[in-house]
């Protein structure tokens, strides 16, 4: 497989940041209360991640190793600076709706995360392309979250009004936050079903490193390129800054 | 070979109790406030109770059978949590509302956990109250035929009095089967007489209860007011019934007195300073969660064994 489109696959099922690395949960289980949310939520932070992998990727020579972490927060804070003015003039309704989560796409450890443990080591264009796949996995996951949450919840699609609310009594555990858990937690049992079976089809999948340690950063360096020990330590290090 | 000669390791005594053997006395503890609830509001009681039962059995089964697991409905605690959970609804809820509780009380809370013994929350408690968030509006539409005002307690907080001895009777509006004290008491009585379960939570839970209203209450010691909240809303049926479920409850004797008072604690704070009038569910379902916890902090002292002295001189 072509080894940029290998990094979309990573992104969307191998990785899947939300159903597979559980990363970023924060933004995940607040937002998606509808499928419009999680999906602007997806894109926003997908924008960011790739701009943010891109840049610092192309500047991995130049960062000193001791201050990269600053470094990094330098870059994805202006880059979701840039979003959220883009965003306040374009999308209004949908700021209001997100809300404070806009602004903590900066923390949000999907990007310092890929920053750290793929695109500070790898070229620009896989970085990019990793970037994509990473985004478009967040993207999936959360609008799939939002997207049950707000049929079950209020019986709309997208703001459409699909089950009539004439014999349809909305559950709405769902819109509130039990319901991102439990969505949350049917569709990670849904990935795992589905990650089982292609294994047993033969196609490997690495289990991702960083969740059992409950590290951010360090989450797929395993998978994402074969690096040597120091670096791993290194990337622990970093967790402690996050 | 004679019995005497029977070599085994322990336990030596066996009774010939088994799981569905003390869930068919739960059932029959339960019958006086079925019955009840039953008389005071009609046969859709009847059905809904039908109904739960029926889904809280059929998810049981479903999940064993796509799960292949051993099917465990043999031992009647899917019928007792449908029951539990009748009679923990209005007789006004749509049936399909309730058809959805006893799957989530089974599926959600009790079998994904691993079926019965690993479940985290008692789960008929669990599935009211996810109800309860779900379907707020019919949660709390008590009015029926014969009752159209407010239950007692709603009543009491909005400052009204009430009649104390209808409460005690079961002549209110309210859940299927919290309104008659007597009725459940009944049901209590036989279950410590069977010895299916002890006064411990039940009496620590309604002692702090009372102590936490006497003080925080705002109404002092007002004895009609105290026997009043007493008797009204889900506390006696989650005192008897609820709160001593085996699985959720700790299992050392401390433990369960430490239990008990969390839940007249919590059950205090959410009447007295909560949203809603009621709070006998959040209560219980969150002292459940406390459980390992309580469990930890309290386990006796093996017969024989010194308690470790801690070093002393620090480090």
């Amino acid at each position: 497989m072509n080894s940029n489109l290998e990094r979309i696959y990573n992104g969307i099922i191998k990785e899947n940041p939300v159903l597979v690395l559980m990363l970023g949960m924060c933004p995940t289980l607040a937002v998606t209360s509808s499928a419009m949310n999680g999906l602007g939520m997806g894109l926003s932070t997908t924008i960011v991640l790739v701009f943010a992998n891109l840049l610092v990727s192309a500047f991995r020579k130049v960062i000193p190793d001791g201050v990269r972490m600053p470094a990094y927060i330098v870059i994805v804070a202006s880059l979701v600076t840039i979003v959220e003015f883009l965003m306040k003039a374009y999308t209004p309704s949908l700021t209001d709706s997100l809300g404070v989560y806009i602004p903590l796409i900066v923390v949000n450890c999907i990007i310092l995360g890929r920053a750290e443990s793929y695109a500070s080591k790898s070229p620009v264009v896989p970085s990019i392309f990793d970037g994509v796949g990473m985004g478009l996995g967040f993207t999936i996951g959360l609008t799939m979250i939002g997207l049950i949450r707000e049929i079950l919840g209020a019986g709309q699609i997208f703001g459409v009004q699909v089950l009539s609310l004439e014999w349809f009594t909305p559950i709405t555990i769902f819109v509130m936050a039990p319901g991102a858990f439990l969505v949350m937690a049917f569709l990670v049992a849904g990935m795992n079903v589905v990650r089982e079976k292609m294994e047993k089809k033969g196609t490997p999948l690495a289990e991702p490193a960083g969740c059992v340690t409950g590290g951010c950063g360090g989450c797929s360096h395993e998978c994402s390129c074969g690096e040597e020990e120091s670096s791993v330590k290194k990337n622990e290090e970093g967790d402690s800054n996050l | 070979m004679s019995d005497l000669y029977h070599v085994s390791s322990s336990p030596h005594v066996r009774t010939q109790d088994t799981t569905g053997r003390m869930m068919i006395y739960v059932i029959l503890a339960l019958l006086p406030a079925s019955g009840f609830g039953i008389y005071n509001f009609g046969v859709r009681a009847l059905v809904l109770m039908l109904v739960t039962i029926a889904s809280c059995v059929a998810s049981e089964w479903i999940f064993n059978k796509i799960v292949h697991k051993k099917q465990t409905i043999n031992d009647l605690s899917a019928v007792v949590t449908g029951l539990l959970l009748a009679l923990n609804l209005p007789v006004t809820l749509p049936i399909w509302q309730a058809v959805l509780g006893g799957a989530f009380a089974i599926i959600i809370v009790k079998c994904i956990f691993g079926g019965l013994g690993q479940n985290f929350m008692n789960p008929a408690l669990g599935a009211r109250c996810f109800l309860l968030i779900a379907f707020a509006a019919n949660m709390t539409n008590f009015a029926t035929d014969a009752y159209s005002g407010p239950t007692p307690l709603a009543a009491m907080r909005g400052g009204e009095t009430v009649n104390s001895m209808n409460m005690l009777l079961g002549f209110t509006s309210g859940t299927i089967g919290e309104t008659s004290v007597i009725a459940i008491l009944v049901g209590a009585i036989f279950m410590i007489l069977m010895g299916i379960i002890d006064l411990r939570i039940p009496a620590s839970y309604i002692l702090s209860f009372v102590i936490f209203i006497l003080l925080f209450g705002g109404h002092g010691a007002d004895w009609d007011y105290v026997t009043a909240q007493l008797c009204g809303g889900g506390l006696m049926l989650g005192a008897f019934f609820m709160a001593t479920d085996y699985v959720t409850s700790p299992i050392t004797p401390v433990g369960q007195i430490v239990f008990g008072i969390c839940c007249g604690v919590l059950t205090g704070i959410f009447r007295c300073f909560g949203a809603n009038a009621e709070g006998v569910s959040f209560a219980i379902i969150l002292s459940n969660l406390l459980t390992p916890m309580i469990e930890k902090y309290t386990v006796p002292r093996a017969f024989g064994v010194v308690k470790e002295k801690v070093k002393e001189g620090g480090k």
